[in-house]
């Protein structure tokens, strides 16, 4: 695989039951890529928690997965209210989520927890009031 | 553990890709929180779980499960159905509670669950 390869997405905010459909887009163009399941499996759980986040916080926003030849990259951007506290943000239990959310299985404190347990790297860069740009990378190799 | 066989022990009515029962399950997990369920790593895993909205399907694939149970009469949706089978999950429903779902298949021997 000699370039990379670009997917961009527009995650729609306003409705949570069609939230995870660009993940499972992405998860047919992996595996039609001829991927690793394995590595498939871990950009594809981090992507779906993080366009659940993006629904749930942010109203919508724009996934992007660079497919390169050495990594997988998913750059998740939005323009919602941002995060205030990263660290606090980055604990497993700790949410915002409204009840609505956590009645439909999610805003449990988990979702950045996982997409960092199931990628190599991850960085967020956060503006209260301006918005969140999330970028993971999966190793191929 | 055959996906027929856990049909047979939860005494469960198939509801799409009956096609694919013959495949064996070798993780279980029992959860209302996909949150958790995302959590796991598992192999050929079955969820057992009483939420009904469709992104327990997409949870379920994310996950590469190849069956999810809803437990105490809960009925999918048929938009969930729909996206069950565009990727091959068995869906089944069974009138058990998840408790004793969980254990009647955990005491027949679907005992593996290998965390990250």
């Amino acid at each position: 695989m000699g370039e990379e390869l670009v997917f961009t997405f527009d995650v729609d905010g306003d409705d949570f039951t069609s939230a995870g459909q660009a993940s499972v887009q992405i998860k047919k163009n992996l595996r039609q890529l001829g991927i690793n399941p394995e590595i498939i499996r871990r950009v594809s759980i981090a992507m779906y928690e993080g366009e659940i986040n993006m629904v749930i916080h942010a109203g919508g926003g724009e996934a992007t997965v660079k497919v390169c030849e050495d990594y997988i990259e998913i750059i998740l951007k939005d323009s919602g209210p941002g995060i205030k506290n990263i660290d606090q943000a980055m604990q497993e239990g700790f949410s915002t989520a409204p009840d609505r959310i956590r009645s439909l299985g999610f805003g449990a404190g988990m979702g950045l927890p996982n997409m960092k347990r199931y990628t190599d790297s991850m960085e967020i860069d956060s503006t209260v009031g301006v918005g969140t740009t999330v970028v993971m990378r999966v190793n191929i190799v | 553990m055959k996906i027929s066989n856990m049909k047979e022990l939860l005494e469960a009515e198939v509801l799409c890709c009956e096609e694919n029962i013959d495949k064996h399950v070798y993780s279980a997990c029992g959860c209302d929180l996909m949150s958790d369920v995302l959590a796991y790593v598992k192999d050929q895993a079955v969820l057992l779980t009483g939420l009904v909205n469709p992104q327990v399907i997409r949870t379920a694939e994310m996950m590469d499960m190849i069956c999810i149970v809803f437990v105490r009469s809960k009925a999918p949706t048929d938009e969930m159905l729909a996206l069950a089978k565009e990727s091959g999950i068995v869906i089944m429903k069974t009138d058990k509670r998840l408790y004793e779902a969980c254990g009647l298949l955990y005491t027949n021997g679907l005992v593996g669950n290998k965390v990250k």
